[in-house]
C-alpha cells in the first residue's frame, strides 16, 4: 500500500496562491499570504501556528465559508475559485463533500445525539428514517450509547464524537477540523485522532487539522507550521518512542 | 425533521410560558369581539322579543329605543282600526332603579296593554301579568326571584315578581322588567309627595299621565308594510318605522360608539400583540444564533433556516389564539354582559394573528439570514 502523501493518490483539496486579508487601509489584516496546499485522498495533515496566523482562516476559505481575496482552489477535483467563487450553491457543496468538527462541538442543543446526525443526512436529502438508522449505525460505529441523549448532558468526549460523527455522515471527501482537541484530556484527544485516522484510511477522506496539541502532533501524516498568514514549513512528525 | 418542533420539544415550559402570555393577549382581542357581538345581540334582543311589523313613533324621531318617543294614548285605537293592521300593543320605556334583595338593580322597564303585543315571550319561570296593578315580570339577569316583592317609584309601591324571562336586557346591558301600562305611567309621572303638593300649590299642570312612548303593530299576513305606514304618517303627529328599520337605527346610532370604543381597543391590542410576538420570536431567534451559525456552516440552506423560524412564529401565534379561545370560553360567563363568540370573527382574528406572526418573524429572519457562521463560530 502506498504512503497517504503518495502523489498516486486522488488530491481532495488543492491550493494555490491563495490570499485573503480583512479590512482595508490602516485596519487592514493580512490573513492569509500566497497559501499553496495540497492534501490527497486518506491524509491527515495538520495545521500548528500562533494564535492568529491564520489557520482557521485558511480551514474557513477551504470550506468555502470565507470567500479568498485571491488565488485559485480546487475541492475534490472540482474548480472551486479562481478569483471569485465558481459555483453558487456553495452551501450543498459544503453538505455533500465537506465535514466540519469545531473546538466546542456546535451540536444542535434540542436535538439528541442521533437526530443531530440524522440532520445532517435529512439536509442533503436523505429520508427520515434511512437518516435516523443511519445515525445509529455511526454512533454505534464509534461506541456510542447514549444514542438519545442530549448535547447538555454528554460528557466533552462524547459530544466530539457526536460532532465527528456529524462531519462524516454525509462521507465528504474532505474533512476540516479546527482544534477538536482542545477542550479534551489527552487519552479522549488520542481517541479523536483514531477515528479521525480511521475516516482518512476508510472513508478516503482528506483530513486537514488545526492544533496546538504536541501530544497529537506524531499522529499527522504531515505537520504545516504557519506564520502571519504564510506555510513556514512542513514536517513529517517523528513518532515519540513507546515508553518501555 | 423539523427542527422548530424539536426546539419546541426541547423547551416545553418557556415555549408553554411564552405561549400562555401570548394567549392571554389574544383572549383579551377575543373577548373584545364577544362583548361587541354581544352587545349588538342585546340591543336587537328586545324589538326583535316584540316582534312587531311596525313602529308608530312620534315623528322625526328614531323610534322608542334609539330616541325618546311621545304620542298619545288613544294613537293605538286609531292604528287598530286601520286597515291591514291585526293588532297594535301600546307601549312605554325607562329605567327604574329597584333593590333586588339588599342588592340594586337597573330596570328597563316595558309597560304594556295585557292581551295585546308587548308583553315578554319565553317565560322560564312564573306566568304573564295577571292583574292590572302592581305585578311584575322581570328578567333573570336582574336577580329578582318569582314571589319577590320589589318597592318601585317615588311611593315605593310594592311590585310582586310573578315571571322571569331568560336572557332580555336593553342595549346598555341593564335586564328587562315588564309590568302593565297604567303601572308604568303612574311611575314614569309620579312625583314624591311633598313635590305634589309644591306643584298644586304653584297651580302648574301635572304632566298627562295618558301618554305612550309607541305602539307596536302587527299586519295581517297579506298587508303592505310600506302602505300601512304611508297611511300611518298622514296623520302628521305620527309616524311608521318598520322593524328593520328600528334595528338599523339600534345598531348605527346605539352600538356604533361602542363598535368604534372597542374596535380602537382592539387595534391598540393588536398593535401590542404584534410588538410582542415581533420581540418574542427576535429573542427566540437571537438564542439559536449560534445553531443558525452552525447549520449555515455546515450547509443547510436559507429555506431551512427562515422556515424554522417561522414555524415557530406560528406554533406561538396559533397555540397562543387555541389557549386565548379556550380561556375565553372558561371565563366569558363571569363578565357581567353577554360574551358572544361568533366564528366570523374568529377566522378574522386567526387571519390577524398568523399576518402578526409572519410580519414578526421578519426582523428575526433578517437578523439569522445576515449572520456570518465564520464569524459567529469563531474563538471556540
Ligand atoms: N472576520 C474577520 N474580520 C477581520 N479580521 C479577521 C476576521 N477573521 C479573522 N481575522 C483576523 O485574521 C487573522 C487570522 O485569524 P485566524 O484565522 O482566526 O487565526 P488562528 O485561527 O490561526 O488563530 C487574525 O489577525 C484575525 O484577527
Ligand atoms: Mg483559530
Amino acid at each position: 500500500m502506498d504512503s497517504p502523501a503518495s502523489p498516486d493518490r486522488l488530491p481532495r483539496v488543492e491550493l494555490a496562491a491563495i490570499s485573503k486579508h480583512f479590512g482595508q487601509g490602516d485596519t487592514r489584516v493580512d490573513a492569509l499570504v500566497d497559501v499553496a496546499l495540497t492534501v490527497r485522498a486518506g491524509e491527515v495533515v495538520g495545521l500548528r501556528g500562533p494564535s492568529g496566523c491564520g489557520k482557521s482562516t485558511l480551514l474557513n476559505v477551504i470550506g468555502c465559508v470565507t470567500e479568498p481575496s485571491s488565488g485559485w482552489m480546487r475541492l475534490d477535483g472540482e474548480p472551486v475559485y479562481d478569483g471569485r467563487f465558481l459555483r453558487r450553491d456553495l452551501r450543498r457543496l459544503r453538505l455533500t463533500r465537506i465535514g466540519f468538527i469545531f473546538q466546542t462541538h456546535n451540536l444542535l442543543p434540542f436535538l439528541n445525539a442521533t437526530e443531530n446526525i440524522a440532520a445532517a443526512m435529512e439536509l442533503a436529502g436523505m429520508g427520515h428514517a434511512e437518516a435516523r438508522e443511519r445515525a445509529r449505525a455511526l454512533l454505534a460505529y464509534f461506541d456510542m450509547r447514549q444514542m438519545r441523549a442530549y448535547p447538555s448532558e454528554l460528557s466533552g468526549g462524547m459530544a466530539q464524537r457526536v460532532a465527528i460523527a456529524r462531519a462524516i455522515a454525509n462521507e465528504p471527501h474532505i474533512i476540516l477540523a479546527d482544534e477538536p482537541t482542545a477542550p479534551l484530556d489527552s487519552a479522549h484527544a488520542q481517541g479523536v485522532m483514531n477515528l479521525l485516522e480511521r475516516i482518512a484510511r476508510e472513508q478516503e477522506a482528506a483530513v486537514l487539522v488545526v492544533t496546538h496539541d504536541e501530544s497529537i502532533f506524531h499522529r499527522f501524516d504531515r505537520l504545516i507550521s504557519m506564520h502571519d498568514g504564510r506555510i513556514e514549513a512542513e514536517e513529517v512528525p517523528t513518532h515519540p518512542v513507546p515508553a518501555a | 425533521m423539523n427542527l422548530a418542533l424539536r426546539d419546541v420539544r426541547r423547551n416545553k415550559l418557556r415555549f408553554a410560558l411564552t405561549t400562555l402570555g401570548i394567549g392571554m393577549l389574544i383572549g383579551v382581542v377575543i373577548a373584545m369581539a364577544g362583548i361587541y357581538e354581544g352587545a349588538l345581540t342585546d340591543a336587537l334582543r328586545l324589538p326583535r322579543a316584540l316582534d312587531a311589523d311596525l313602529w308608530v313613533v312620534q315623528p322625526r324621531t328614531f323610534g322608542p329605543f334609539a330616541e325618546p318617543s311621545r304620542i298619545p294614548r288613544d294613537t293605538r285605537e286609531l292604528i287598530r282600526r286601520m286597515p291591514g293592521v291585526a293588532a297594535a300593543g301600546a307601549v312605554t320605556f325607562q329605567t327604574v332603579q329597584a333593590t333586588a334583595g339588599r342588592r340594586p338593580v337597573r330596570l328597563f322597564l316595558e309597560g304594556y296593554e295585557i292581551g295585546r303585543p308587548g308583553g315578554p315571550a319565553n317565560l322560564i319561570a312564573g306566568h304573564g301579568l295577571t292583574e292590572s296593578h302592581y305585578q311584575i315580570i322581570a328578567d333573570a339577569s336582574s336577580g329578582l326571584k318569582v314571589g319577590e316583592t320589589v318597592p318601585l317609584g317615588p311611593y315605593r309601591d310594592p311590585f310582586e315578581v310573578v315571571g322571569l324571562t331568560h336572557g332580555m336586557v336593553n342595549s346598555g346591558g341593564d335586564p328587562m322588567a315588564w309590568v302593565t301600562l297604567l303601572d308604568a305611567q303612574a311611575l314614569q309621572f309620579a312625583v314624591p309627595p311633598a313635590l305634589e303638593r309644591r306643584e298644586q300649590a304653584s297651580g302648574r299642570n301635572r304632566p298627562t299621565t295618558t301618554d305612550i312612548n309607541a305602539v307596536l303593530v302587527r299586519l295581517s299576513p297579506r298587508a303592505a308594510p310600506a302602505a300601512v305606514a304611508a297611511n300611518i304618517a298622514r296623520w302628521k303627529h305620527l309616524a311608521a318605522v318598520p322593524e328593520v328599520e328600528e334595528e338599523r337605527y339600534l345598531t348605527a346610532f346605539v352600538i356604533q360608539k361602542m363598535q368604534a370604543q372597542l374596535g380602537m381597543f382592539m387595534g391598540i391590542l393588536v398593535a401590542v400583540s404584534a410588538v410582542i410576538i415581533t420581540l418574542i420570536i427576535y429573542t427566540l431567534t437571537m438564542d439559536k444564533l449560534r445553531s443558525i451559525a452552525t447549520l449555515k456552516f455546515i450547509g443547510a440552506p436559507d429555506r431551512v433556516i427562515v422556515a424554522m423560524i417561522v414555524q415557530q412564529a406560528l406554533a406561538l401565534g396559533l397555540s397562543g389564539f387555541a389557549i386565548g379561545l379556550a380561556l375565553i370560553e372558561k371565563v366569558k360567563g363571569g363578565f357581567p354582559r353577554r360574551v358572544q363568540i361568533e366564528p366570523r370573527d374568529l377566522l378574522v382574528i386567526l387571519a390577524m394573528i398568523v399576518v402578526v406572526c409572519l410580519a414578526g418573524s421578519v426582523l428575526g429572519v433578517r437578523a439569522a439570514i445576515k449572520v456570518n457562521p465564520a464569524e459567529a463560530l469563531a474563538g471556540g
